[in-house]
């Protein structure tokens, strides 16, 4: 009935869920790595669902949502079968890459493919690296996220079993990117999705990933991801996330990144679909001489609602760190933008720059930006800004005054508005594909 | 062409153009002059369609179409052209896309195939030198930081792309250099045809010497308050506006 009640009554059928869990594990349940799931869910326990009232998830209402769409009923998960015609269509054509399929956050070897010759590279699911190596994975699970402050990751880590792992030793400048299909199948079960992927580039090595959060099916699906990466000296990693799930999916994602010295981290986020998106995107810069760049688009329509919640962390002095968040929302869409930058009193030096732009194209959209700068250091050049505003009337008479259809002068002018986030992709064949879809969908 | 009778027009209930009447050829080439704020981009702009202004009388004949009646997309692919007294910047739209794009529209209206990328590169080629612009100006976002001249020239470029049955250049040589002046004006002195036809809003005299129009007319206060040979401008240039504020009004 009351927010408060019902968001009790989820966060209880989580922990009988975990009981379940537990008790589908089969012995497994012993291992140290299990020891952490346990404290994962005590945390939970302890932070519980958010509501109104929780700062962090203020505007974003994402247990209201799990309440009126969720009947989460873990003992009816099956092995959900996907047919390898229909992941077909879903991939990106022409894209050479270490290719991983996850349904509903399990690896799946029959549509997975992943041919490595490379030394020096791992690339496998989560479940057997951890199986394989378990001092060396839990030397960095659950490490970086921290369980103690976000619900979600308490809630992934808790329930976390398989996703994509992926090791570079050093000096090592891997091939292709691996290209994490993460597929959520709506006809199979109404259950929370929990894939948790953990990234490790070692030194002077050279690496990209590429999540596409994708659903099937028009029933409600949830998703809890949560990635780990650990860049060593002068690792260089580019990290992009495309959301493109269905009007009936709900997603929250925790992206964590920790970087040593020298490195460079570049993250590219896209939100096209999905009827909720919280992206969580932490980037510690625990070192020297890091530089972190973070782009972000979402392209919102009817009741689309996406919430880009950003943390950089300079703890050092000398690193720079660069976030572009644009947005375009349409219909009666609700964006959110909330960028932290923490420079701490040591971080002198530190460059921090932070700019979101919004276009809306209807009175009913609405953007909240909201940046944070918590600056302890004084030899800084920190910046930030947000602007909101709407087409150029008069850039729109241009175009149109040579000919050019008002829809068609619409979408170029929005494609050059976006365009700038996008400039860090710098794989030719997924821009292509990111560029095909956002024409699509500015035409529409 | 063109025909416009008693055209008023407001912006926010102020009145701008108070009765224009104009008869415009195939073949002819028009100057329209006048002080400052008396109206001619007014009329430019109402004649592309742009939506600030409020039509409260008159009407525009076409090529026997509506004019008013047109959206401004519409007006673009019958054959009007407009090179703007302010171009703006558009950053992020290529030069190339944006033409390329106006062209196909354009073409597609008229029944035609599209142009491929190698005609449409000689196509470019071919006017780039017509009006000696530089091809490192359009690999750059459309008009963005370009430089007064650069963006007039960025306009006349346009309109040899697009081969429009009637141009109007507002003010199109303000900003350019006496070489850059004759450069613009021999883009259009080429393009002329017995077909199409030119209205040339100008402060000076200057660009009429190489430009050489049929039909000179003063606009002031929203009206065509006279109108007359090529002479007419040269009076103009010697005498200035007053001798016709005093004289006002002839229709
Ligand atoms: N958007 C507007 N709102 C209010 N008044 C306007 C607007 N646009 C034009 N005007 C007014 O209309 C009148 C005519 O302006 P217009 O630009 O047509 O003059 P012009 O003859 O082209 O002048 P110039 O020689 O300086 O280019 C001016 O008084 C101007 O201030
Ligand atoms: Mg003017």
């Amino acid at each position: 009935m009351s927010l408060t009640s019902n968001s009790i009554d989820l966060k209880q059928g989580f922990i009988r869920q975990f009981e379940l869990f537990e008790k589908a594990l089969n012995g497994k349940s012993l291992t140290d790595f299990h020891q952490t799931r346990k404290k994962a869910l005590k945390a939970f326990e302890g932070l519980g669902l958010p509501d109104r009232k929780t700062e962090n998830y203020k505007y974003t209402p994402i247990t209201r949502s799990l309440n009126k769409k969720f009947r989460f009923d873990y003992e009816s998960l099956g092995k959900p079968t996907i047919s390898k015609e229909v992941v077909d269509k879903l991939l990106i054509k022409d894209l050479d890459a270490y290719n991983i399929v996850l349904i509903n956050g399990q690896y799946s070897k029959e549509l997975s493919s992943v041919d490595i010759e490379l030394s020096g590279l791992e690339i496998r699911d989560f479940k057997s690296a951890y199986e394989a190596q378990p001092d060396l994975v839990g030397t960095y699970f659950a490490k970086y996220a921290n369980f103690n402050e976000d619900p979600f990751t308490a809630l992934n880590t808790a329930f976390s079993l398989d996703g994509t792992f992926m090791k570079v030793a050093d000096n090592v400048v891997v091939d292709k990117p691996v290209m994490v299909y993460a597929i959520a199948d709506a006809n199979a079960a109404n259950w929370a999705v929990q894939p948790r992927n953990l990234v490790i580039v070692g030194k002077n090595s050279q690496a990209s990933i590429i999540e596409n959060y994708i659903s099937l099916g028009n029933e409600p699906t949830f998703t809890n991801a949560v990635s780990e990466i650990v860049l060593d000296e002068n690792a260089y990693f580019d990290y992009y996330k495309l959301e493109m799930q269905g009007e009936n999916a709900y997603h929250v994602g925790n992206t964590q990144v920790y970087q040593v010295r020298s490195s460079t981290f570049n993250a590219t986020t896209i939100s096209l679909t999905g009827s909720l998106i919280r992206n969580n995107l932490n980037v510690v810069l625990d070192d020297e001489h890091c530089e972190a760049n973070m782009n972000g688009l979402y392209l919102l329509d009817d009741h689309q609602h996406v919430d880009n919640q950003t943390v950089v962390d300079h703890k050092k002095p000398n690193s720079l760190s660069n976030e572009l968040y644009k947005g375009i929302l349409g219909g009666s869409s609700t964006g959110v933008f909330n960028g932290r930058i923490y420079v701490r009193p040591n971080a002198q030096k530190t460059n921090a720059f932070q700019s979101n732009k919004n276009i809306l194209l209807t009175d009913e959209a609405s953007i909240n930006a909201k940046p944070q700068l918590e600056i302890w250091a004084d030899d800084v050049k920190c910046s930030h800004g947000a602007t909101t505003g709407q087409l150029d009337e008069e850039q729109l008479f241009y175009l149109r005054s040579r000919g050019i259809g008002q829809q068609e002068a619409r979408s170029l002018l929005l494609y050059a508005f976006a365009m700038d986030a996008l400039e860090k992709v710098k794989i030719d064949v997924l821009r292509e594909y990111i560029d095909h879809h956002i024409n699509t969908r500015l035409n529409k | 062409m063109l025909s416009i009778k008693n055209l008023h027009a407001s912006i926010e209930d102020k009145e701008i153009l108070k009765g224009i009447n104009l008869d415009v050829k195939a073949g002819e080439v028009h100057a329209i002059m006048g002080p400052n704020g008396s109206g001619k981009s007014t009329l430019a702009s109402v004649l592309a369609g742009r939506e600030d202004y409020e039509i409260t009388q008159g009407s525009v004949d076409f090529l026997g179409n509506d004019l008013l009646s047109m959206e401004t997309e519409e007006r673009a692919r019958e054959g009007l052209f407009l090179a703007f007294q302010y171009p703006v910047e558009i950053p992020g739209v290529s030069s190339t896309n944006f033409l390329k794009t106006a062209l196909n529209q354009i073409r597609e209206y008229r029944g035609q195939e599209p142009l491929d990328a190698v005609s449409f590169l000689s196509l470019m080629k071919e006017k780039m030198n017509l009006v000696e612009i530089d091809k490192s100006l359009l690999s750059r976002s459309l008009n963005e930081g370009f430089s007064g001249g650069e963006k007039k020239r960025n306009e006349v470029f346009q309109m040899a792309m697009l081969e429009p049955k009637l141009a109007i250049l507002d003010e199109t040589d303000s900003g350019l250099d006496i070489d850059a002046l004759k450069i613009v004006a021999n883009g259009v002195n080429t393009l002329k045809s017995k077909d199409n036809a030119t209205i040339v809003v100008t402060h000076y005299q200057r660009l009429l010497e190489y430009i050489v129009p049929d039909f000179v007319h003063v606009l002031y206060n929203g009206k065509i308050v006279k109108s007359g040979s090529k002479d007419l401008a040269l009076e103009l240039e010697e005498k200035g506006y007053d001798w016709i504020k005093e004289a006002e009004p002839t229709h």
